[in-house]
């Protein structure tokens, strides 16, 4: 759920990362708040364990930019991987505007894999959305280590639909912003659509 | 998803943000802030230079849910308020009309009894506010100044 603020001239997306725990969610944006001019970016917050374990979200705020007069800001959310977590996914997907879905690329992560992308729809469809309406990408993360299933095999389990989807190894960056930008694109383009 | 498109016009940023101000000074206030449910900040009050009211919103709004997560599993409708007490600063929050929320932060120089009478009645304004806003977003025609973005606007915010 877009929020339009004619007073501030300011339009403000929702967009949720989700994904297997260990997926590397939390990575992404800590790359991306790394990675981002000072002026652009607020605080990344991240309500982790003490082991750094996602315990509720994290939260990072990013400016992009303006578009007709508009700044075109948006809210980066991810939600806690692991399965017992449920009901704290399901509150994150509150309001959300766009998803970016995390795959451990890793052959041994399949059913992982499998398991959290059917969670996602499950969760979205009780808020009301579905997932095929949705600004959606999928991303397959962790490209760079030696055990790791073919895009090909991943897209037939994951992608059948056939969404953008990007390689990333989000601990170096590789991709990260290729995903954020193609998610943050058909946010947009859903609103021009949508007509808000 | 259209009707839960959250727009904010000037006439009610202006309506909104008077019962902020004013709530500030009633209550005795540092600090006043509306969110809505989603995090985003709506209006703020009183001292907030130095304070992260982006992060705030957010947490506030994650504060929210989960409460909102813990009524349902007690069969409760929902849990409208909530109280921090810190050993310099407390913070009351309240919900309004389940679509808002009232963060009011406070010190030694106002109490707890104040806050909430004067919360209750900056919450019945709001609550008439926002029931306004709502229809005016619903109505049909209502424009959108994002009908005619195009494809070259939206690339345009990517190049770096």
């Amino acid at each position: 759920m877009s929020f339009i603020n004619y007073m501030a001239r300011e339009i403000n997306c929702k967009i949720v990362y989700y994904g297997p725990g260990l997926c590397g969610k939390t990575t992404n944006l800590q790359y991306i708040y790394e990675r981002t001019n000072p002026s652009a970016k607020g605080k990344l917050i991240s309500l982790a364990t003490e082991t750094e374990r996602t315990l509720f979200f994290d939260f990072l705020p990013l400016s992009l930019g303006e578009i007709r007069g508009f700044k075109a800001r948006f809210q980066l959310y991810t939600v806690p991987g692991q399965v017992f977590y449920d009901a704290s996914r399901k509150l994150i997907l509150k309001g959300v505007d766009g998803v970016v879905y995390v795959a451990d690329s890793q052959i041994e992560r399949a059913e992982a894999n499998i398991e959290s992308l059917e969670n996602l729809k499950t969760n979205l469809n009780e808020q009301g959305y579905s997932l095929e309406k949705l600004p959606f990408v999928i991303q397959y993360n962790k490209r760079d280590l030696p055990n790791v299933a073919d895009v090909a095999e991943l897209r037939e389990l994951l992608n059948p639909t056939g969404v953008p989807e990007f390689e990333a190894v989000a601990r170096t960056g590789v991709g990260v912003f290729e995903t954020l930008k193609a998610v943050a694109k058909l946010v947009l383009t859903e609103l021009k659509k949508g007509g808000g | 998803m259209a009707k839960d498109q959250m727009v904010m016009y000037e006439e009610e940023f202006n309506q909104i943000q008077l019962v902020v101000d004013k709530l500030v000074k009633d209550a005795n206030a540092k600090v006043v802030f509306i969110v809505d449910k989603n995090g985003q900040l709506i209006a703020a009050a009183g001292d907030v230079d130095n304070l992260d009211t982006t992060s705030l919103a957010s947490l506030t709004a994650g504060n929210i849910a989960a409460t909102g997560g813990m009524a349902k599993l007690l069969r409760e409708e929902e849990f409208a308020t909530q109280f921090h007490e810190g050993s310099k600063q407390n913070v009351h929050i309240q919900l309004v009309g389940n679509r808002v929320i009232l963060v009011v932060i406070f010190d030694s120089r106002s109490s707890l009894g104040l806050v909430r009478l004067r919360v209750k009645k900056a919450s019945e304004e709001l609550n008439k506010i926002f029931e306004s806003l709502l229809k005016k977003v619903q109505e049909p025609g209502a424009d959108t100044p994002f009908g005619e973005i195009t494809d070259e606007d939206i690339d345009n915010l990517f190049n770096d």
